[in-house]
């Protein structure tokens, strides 16, 4: 298995690239050149501090370090579950119900793979552990982020509804329903429009590296179809944890709605721009 | 009997006693609080207070149960279905009600989002009478009904009070808090209501 190595140089002239984007944006007046350079020096930062860290992580095989660098990694995207909410959840329950969901869906996932398919030596040994719970959290995340921003905000919208079925005699659960089945279908729409892609419009980014890596193309699709299996699992046992638990939080156990649980729109930002990046999925 | 003793919602703070085949009319202000008290009476939102039906607290009874006997009915219904007829546990039963509230019969099928303003109260209305509840709360029940349809509907509430349903019936028209109240509470600014002579 032989690869063409890259040093930092050969990077520069493909970043050139970026640099016209920016110049595009100085021309038509997009004014993103500056977000364009802070995404940039970001995303340039972050990556080789990753590859340090990783690095030095695959000397230690330790399953204190794993540990602590898959914590971190889940701490990191229940934030970004909370920033990417239009309405947000009061409380503990803030950052409380994504990193459960999340820590739940894509450790249990990914336990599930090393354990039963795997079978790296040791068990946790982060070269399999990490990049397979870094994609399966980025794709869970994606999906309780929709589940619980469609949730709050179809409660929000439809209160009148659940109202009305609620003072009829109906449960809690029967007058969420409708919001419920609404909130669960967004969340596992970019999973599945991402499978249904996947080969034809894309060629997903992990199984583009093994392959660039030296690896046969039919053991990277093996392997890419593994991650989409549990992707697909994660995402769904991650948008279902978190759309019911939000659904339960956001009722009491008299069968109130509680809209006073969830904090006013601090923005009024309009949520649609993050949709369409969440429907591009990262595989 | 419904009792209503120390019931606190925000401002609100009232106590009273509703009798089976009474009506109390309530008026006051807008804003001042008369559909929060009739959502607190159904455990919408929460509140403080013993609430009673016959002497049952209202906490010991699971609160669907509650609201199948104490119903509150909202000026402007909530609708969680695309046709009119998923909004009914039996469409077929309600069909009569439905119909003297001047709706045709094959209205079941109707989308939602075409009825009229009137149209969505009649039928707000007529799901709520087919529980055959002990208590109903009408918040502005005919706000939206010309005054045909507002006849037809107090004939019916006045039918259901006569066979012992007690209704607290939300209204700003002092002729139709005449009409259809044994008393007439009215709510203050501060919370606080007072019953005034019919």
């Amino acid at each position: 298995m032989t690869y063409i190595q890259l040093t930092y140089s050969d990077l520069i002239l493909p970043s050139f690239l970026v640099v016209m984007d920016g110049a595009l944006s100085l021309v038509l007046r997009l004014k993103l050149e500056r977000q364009l350079a802070i995404a940039t020096v970001r995303m340039v930062v972050q990556l080789v501090l990753v590859g340090y860290v990783l690095t030095f992580l695959f000397a230690a095989v330790s399953p204190f370090w794993t540990a602590l660098a898959a914590f971190i990694m889940v701490i990191f995207a229940s934030r970004e579950i909370v920033v990417r909410q239009k309405r947000r959840l009061l409380g503990f329950w803030t950052y409380g119900l994504g990193a459960g969901c999340t820590l739940l869906a894509a450790g249990t996932v990914t336990m599930f793979s090393l354990l039963t398919q795997l079978h790296p030596e040791p068990w946790y040994h982060p070269r399999y552990a990490l990049p397979l719970l870094g994609m399966i959290l980025g794709n869970t995340m994606t999906g309780i982020s929709l589940g619980l921003d469609v949730l709050t905000n179809g409660l929000v919208r439809e209160r009148a509804a659940v109202e009305a079925c609620l003072a009829l005699g109906g449960t809690r659960y029967q007058a969420l329903l409708p919001v419920l089945r609404d909130a669960l279908r967004s969340g596992f729409m970019p999973t599945i429009n991402g499978m249904a892609a996947i080969g034809l419009v894309s060629l997903p980014g992990m199984m583009t590296g093994q392959i660039l890596a030296g690896v046969e193309p039919i053991d990277a699709v093996k392997y890419q179809l593994l991650i989409m299996f549990l992707i697909a699992g994660g995402t769904g046992l991650g948008t279902l944890a978190a759309v019911m638990g939000g659904g339960r939080l956001l009722t009491d156990h008299r069968h109130r709605l509680r809209l006073d649980r969830i904090a006013a729109d601090p923005t009024g930002a309009n949520f649609s721009w993050i949709r369409g990046k969440f429907r591009r999925g990262s595989y | 009997m419904l009792t209503v003793s120390a019931l606190t919602r925000l401002h609100i703070s009232v106590s009273f006693e509703l009798n089976d085949g009474e009506c109390i009319a309530l008026q006051g202000p807008s804003g001042v609080g008369k559909s929060l008290l009739l959502r607190a009476i159904a455990d919408l939102d929460p509140n403080e207070g013993a609430i009673k039906l016959d002497g049952t607290l209202r906490d010991a009874v699971p609160a669907p149960l509650w609201r199948k006997q104490v119903t509150y009915v909202a000026a402007e219904p909530g609708w969680w279905a695309d046709t009119v007829q998923e909004h009914f546990t039996g469409w077929n039963d309600a069909i009569p009600m439905v119909a003297r509230l001047g709706l045709p019969p094959n209205c079941g099928s109707w989308q939602i989002q075409r009825l009229s303003t009137g149209e969505r109260q009649r039928l707000g209305l007529a799901r709520a009478l087919m529980l055959r509840s002990r208590v109903l709360l009408l918040d502005e029940p005919t706000s939206a009904l010309d005054a045909t349809s507002t006849a037809v509907v107090e004939s019916i509430v006045a039918e259901r009070i006569a066979s012992g349903t007690g209704v607290i019936w939300s209204t700003h028209d002092s002729a139709q808090a005449h009409r259809v109240g044994s008393r007439l509470f009215v709510m203050g600014i501060g919370g606080h209501i007072e019953e005034h002579q019919l």
